[in-house]
């Protein structure tokens, strides 16, 4: 049962009164060129995720409490919030993400 | 009652026994209807030693006679049932259940009973029964497992469940504190003490009712004094201590991530008078701890030698405890059998407590610690280099006689003379495992330890600190020592303390120095092998070596496939005294170290844990919230017959006195088309959208759109999800420019709004739109039916409901009989219909004054089932019936809804793919039954041709169907394979019952096909 720390209202709580909304930083994109969006880009979008042994970057959202959605680092094997950080900003520079997330580490369209 | 003749007076020789026994104090219980006796501090196991009763069970595959061999939780053999009626409990640990006046215990796993038990059979077709039984002989033909299952079930089960409700009371505690220490024994109380001392808050938790552990059957002193004595001076400076909670009969079930651990308080077992005046019975706790002192001890391992799971066989530990604590022999005559020091202590309390030992074996051939020479010393016995080899019983196995002893070297074969010794019990010791369990629970590692021979932790994650004999620290100085400091070290983690400590802030004892272990993972049986003389591991699952071996021989090499081969400590006892046995007895036949072949995951609970406790107060009527609509006292007064839609409660239909349910709904029917209904439609999700945005959102959720929606007017949507499937559908209004009022389906209303806020928050934060859920807000009906109008032109009101001034797909704000409305033109039954929106205090008054209107209209209000009933007759889809999360709208006929024009919307990329492009998809139809009186059942499925038995090719199945009285025969409706292109076309929905319905590919839509009657 993790505990976990609001950014928006501070409120702490137990997961369950969170709800975790899975990977961060994936781009929708339809969003970018509705027009132009390739198979494989919509497969990769919907449906390909990272499952990396260590820094993990997830969208969290604040159910009991204020509802905001925002961005946690979460390392998968200490299950330890590193950070938190708010939906519209990017991946923090300071800790460096896993490699494999590097090719979808762009984040969704929102505060472009 | 009976007397207990293995009861020891309280002084014998230099021995006190029965410490915590209230000898003052006879008790009755009864055990398989025999009534017996016990003292106050007895547990039923104790008790059931104290009145000579040894065989307590039957063992799980074979129906062995078994006794009881621990003394805790870790108890493999003693499950009995517990309680009568309501409170009768199955699979409670005898060595755990404290005696209570008037306790009601029986036996499990025998029938027809304990003595003469039919099962016992399996025993001798056991050559038959070997590992991987259930596997190789059950899997197929599966016709045939169910024939051996009820015949397996019946002989054997674990106990039976209770056939009352549960009367008692259950409740859930949350609490959090600095320091949590999870077992109340030497190790744990001088880790809370100095914890305590540095200011931390302090949990101290203890399965036992009493505090201290094994202080009174361990050897050593602390500062010179017996070590039950310092336990109770540090119980009570803790007990006064306000920052310290001292808690008993409580378990630590389960240690989760964050440090969150459950706790399990046993508050009336021991005494359920107390359940009676109204205390729970247990108390779940949900505890957060900054740091965990794990404090749980050590759990002693039997030997594995033939015949080793006869009653009478027991632990060292577990003798010693029964005659020092209870004031019971487990027997008349014992051998005490070991590999190491410890057992010497059960040896040496034994004689001091009069009970005669006939030797002790030691596998050791110079053992030469402390115990060992005191042993001597005081006259014991000692054999050295010899083992237990087997076990002489009568009694069908009951009794032990006597026991084969033979000279043992580690790594051959049993040689040279063999001697038998009259006993009647067998103390065995095979060493200590730490009891690591909650350590493994989260992130936990182990690492094998050569000198303990067991697994000890390594290194965790999480905020927990093992001590003690739980971090493999049996040495008592050491052991206080490590407490002692971890926990000062932990308190000052999680308060940062800055208390000095001394090497004086801690107790300092001694215990006597113990010689080497010498690891023993099988005795190998003398004389001829035969199917008598099984070698047990896991006693409660009933694994012997031999399968074990088995199991190495048929090529399982993993430590994890070979305990599901073998069912190896899948227990309820989840292996605690098996674990590294079986490892052990592996090394041999897997040609590998205990290291190299790794141990099994430990897994919640510790022990199992009620369900009663799990669900807490959240049982009966409060199980689940219910939400109910404005008119709902109407509803109860009228007869309604509910249904749950998710937590609400709706009326399924209204029947009259005399009516059946199928009755109502026809009458109900029949009243919208051919007069006027009345709905409760409160349940109806409802969202408003505000901002200059918002229709630019709706652009994007929807699938059609709503930027050219004019004010006051609704339109249909299609909600998709970004696979392209349909998640939700409903009309949305413009009540304003930047103002839109959503409905979604009743089920999906929180799940959209919080879709919307998603959506908003984390890919179009730049749209300016508020997104309010208002569907408690609002008491929302429908007024259906040819007479729907005169009803509301019956009503006072400044709203014109006229065709030319209200049409169709519109809405209008006003008054109606006073209260304040939003009445809107919209219609899920296809005939003429207004849906009132009120604010839901007026939602009562308005329905009242809706029917009063509709009097002499013949207004009757109908249920969801006339709902659906009417939009089927209609072919209108329902979310959840006609799609179900693979269905897309073009699936169901709804291009129409789906714009072309719109360069985006959420789903529109993937309705592109070709898989949900491609043609010859399921699609929905209606379907028209041969015999019209026949109704397909829901879910059935059609075939592509009709076989004598599956497998038959399925072409699509039934999504609704029902018996309609305006066309006067049943309709359904249905996904099929090409459907649009098979019009006409008759396909066969082959029942579960064997018969075959025929039904012809129709057009979904069975009634008023122009849509004429909803446009009057
Ligand atoms: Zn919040």
């Amino acid at each position: 049962m993790l505990m976990i720390t609001c950014p928006v209202c501070g409120a702490e709580g137990d997961e369950t009164d969170f709800h975790c909304g899975g990977q961060a930083h994936i781009s929708r994109p339809a969003s970018t060129d509705p027009h132009n969006v390739s198979d494989d880009a919509q497969r990769d979008y919907l449906y390909i995720r990272n499952n990396p042994k260590g820094l993990h970057r997830e969208m969290w959202m604040c159910a009991r409490g204020c509802g905001k959605w925002f961005h946690a680092e979460r390392d998968t094997v200490t299950l330890e919030f590193k950070s938190y950080y708010g939906i519209t900003e990017s991946a923090p520079p300071s800790s460096s993400p896993n490699p494999a997330a590097s090719k979808t580490t762009k984040k969704k369209s929102a505060g472009r | 009652m009976s007397g207990q003749p293995y009861r020891l007076p309280a002084n014998v020789g230099s021995g006190t026994t029965g410490r915590i026994l209230d000898r003052s104090r006879r008790i009755a219980f009864s055990f398989d209807g025999k009534s017996l006796s016990g003292h106050p501090g007895d547990t039923v196991a104790s008790a059931l030693f104290a009145n000579g009763i040894r065989l307590v069970g039957r063992s799980f595959k074979y129906h062995r006679p078994r006794g009881v061999i621990g003394s805790g939780a870790d108890e493999p053999n003693a499950l009995i049932s517990v309680g009568e009626s309501g409170r009768h409990e199955p699979n409670q640990r005898a060595t755990q259940v404290e005696l209570y006046d008037g306790l009601v215990s029986k036996s499990q796993n025998n029938w027809p009973n304990l003595k003469f038990d039919i099962g016992q059979i399996n025993s001798k077709f056991s050559r038959l029964i070997p590992a991987g039984f259930y596997y190789k002989t059950f899997m197929w033909p599966q016709s045939a497992w169910m024939f051996y299952e009820h015949f397996i079930r019946n002989a054997a089960g674990l106990g039976t469940a209770a056939s009352e409700p549960d009367p008692d009371t259950y409740e859930h505690m949350h609490a959090t504190c600095d320091v949590l220490v999870v077992g109340g024994g030497v190790a744990g109380l001088a880790a809370a003490q100095s914890a305590a001392a540095a200011g931390a808050r302090v949990m101290v938790v203890d399965e036992c009712a009493r505090l201290g552990g094994l202080a009174d059957s361990s050897s050593g002193l602390i500062e010179s004094s017996p070590q039950t004595e310092w336990v109770q001076s540090t119980v009570s400076t803790l007990a006064a201590a306000e920052n310290v909670h001292l808690m008993t009969r409580t378990i630590a079930a389960g240690h989760y991530h964050h440090n969150w651990c459950l706790l399990l308080e046993r508050v009336t077992d021991h005494d359920p008078s107390l359940a009676i005046q109204g205390a729970p019975r247990h108390r779940l706790w949900k505890v957060r701890a900054n740091q965990i002192v794990m404090a749980t001890g050590a759990l002693e391992r039997p030997l594995t030698f033939a015949n080793n799971d006869r009653p009478g066989v027991l632990l060292a530990s577990a003798a010693r405890i029964y005659v020092n604590r209870y004031g019971v022999s487990p027997g008349r005559r014992g051998v005490v059998f070991t590999n190491n020091d410890d057992a010497y202590q059960t040896a040496l309390d034994l004689t001091r407590a009069g009970v005669p030992l006939a030797r002790v074996v030691d596998v050791r051939t110079d053992p030469r610690g402390e115990l060992v020479e005191e042993a001597r010393a005081a006259g014991i016995e000692v054999v050295t280099g010899m083992a237990v080899t087997n076990v002489d019983t009568v009694a069908a196995g009951a009794k032990i006689q006597s026991v084969k002893v033979a000279p043992y070297k580690a790594g051959s074969r049993i040689g040279g003379r063999e001697e038998r010794i009259e006993c009647d019990f067998v103390a065995v010791s095979g060493g200590w495992n730490p009891a690591v369990h909650l350590y493994c629970h989260t992130s936990g590692k182990v690492k094998f330890d050569e000198d303990l021979q067991s697994f000890k932790p390594d290194r965790s994650f999480d905020q927990i600190t093992p001590v003690g004999a739980a971090n493999g620290t049996y040495d008592l100085d050491g052991l206080i020592s490590e407490a002692s400091n971890t926990g000062a070290a932990v308190a000052k983690k999680a308060v940062g303390s800055k208390v000095k400590r001394s090497k004086s802030d801690r107790p300092l004892a001694s215990s006597p120095k113990a010689g080497k272990l010498e690891p023993v993972w099988f005795v190998p049986a003398t004389g001829a092998l035969n199917e008598g003389n099984k070698h047990f591991v896991d006693f409660q699952n009933d694994v012997t070596a031999a399968d074990l071996e088995l199991a190495a021989r048929e090529g399982y090499r993993s430590v994890e496939h070979i305990k599901r081969y073998t069912t190896l400590g899948m227990a309820t006892d989840q292996g605690k005294t098996s674990n590294i046995n079986a490892l052990g007895v592996l090394t041999g036949a897997l040609q590998s170290a205990i290291p190299q072949i790794g141990t099994t995951t430990f897994r919640p609970p510790y022990t199992p844990i009620s369900f009663g406790a799990i669900a807490g107060t959240n049982a009966g009527n409060r199980f689940l919230v219910v939400r109910r609509t404005p008119p709902y006292e109407w509803h109860c007064e009228n007869r309604a017959d509910f249904e749950p839609i998710g937590q609400w409660r709706r009326p399924y239909c209204y029947p009259k006195p005399g009516d059946s349910r199928h009755d109502a709904i026809n009458r109900e029917i029949l009243s919208v088309r051919n007069e006027v209904g009345l709905l409760d439609a409160s349940t109806l999700g409802k969202i408003e959208l505000k901002g200059p945005d918002a229709a630019k959102l709706l652009d994007r959720v929807y699938t059609n759109t709503f930027s050219t929606l004019k004010v006051g007017k609704g339109r249909y949507g299609l909600m998709l999800n970004e696979e392209g499937f349909l998640m939700d559908d409903g009309v949305t209004v413009r009540l304003a420019d930047d103002h839109f009022l959503m409905h979604t389906t009743s089920g999906g209303a929180d799940r959209i709004a919080g879709w919307l806020e998603e959506w908003l928050q984390t890919e179009w934060s730049d749209l300016k739109v508020y997104v309010t859920p208002v569907t408690e807000q609002w008491a929302q009906f429908a007024i259906a039916g040819p007479n729907a109008r005169n009803v509301l032109e019956n009503l006072d009101g400044d709203i014109d409901f006229s065709a030319d001034s209200f049409e169709f797909m519109s809405m209008k704000v006003g008054r109606l009989t006073g209260y304040p409305v939003r009445a809107f033109r919209i219609s899920f039954s296809g005939e003429l219909s207004y849906e009132i929106a009120t604010p839901s205090n007026f939602g009562h008054s308005l329905w009242l004054a809706l029917l009063e209107a509709g009097e002499n209209h013949g207004i009757q209000a109908y249920g969801t089932e006339a709902l659906h009933v009417l939009r089927a007759e209609k072919g209108f889809i329902v979310v959840g019936d006609e799609s179900d999360g693979t269905v897309t709208p073009l699936d169901l006929g709804l291009g129409w809804a789906v714009s072309k024009k719109k360069d985006d919307y959420i789903g529109k990329r993937s309705l592109e793919r070709a898989y949900l492009a491609a043609p010859k998809r399921k699609q929905l139809v209606g379907l028209l039954t041969q015999d019209p009186q026949e109704v397909l059942p829901d879910g059935a499925y059609a075939v592509a041709e009709l076989k004598d038995k599956p497998p038959m090719e399925m072409i699509g199945q039934v999504t609704s169907a029902y018996w309609s009285p305006t066309v006067g025969r049943s309709i359904a409706m249905a996904l099929i394979k090409d459907g649009r292109n098979r019009l006409g076309d008759v396909v066969d929905f082959p029942l579960d019952n064997g018969k075959v319905v025929k039904a012809t590919i129709v057009d979904p839509v069975f009634y008023d096909k122009e849509g004429a009657k909803q446009n009057v």
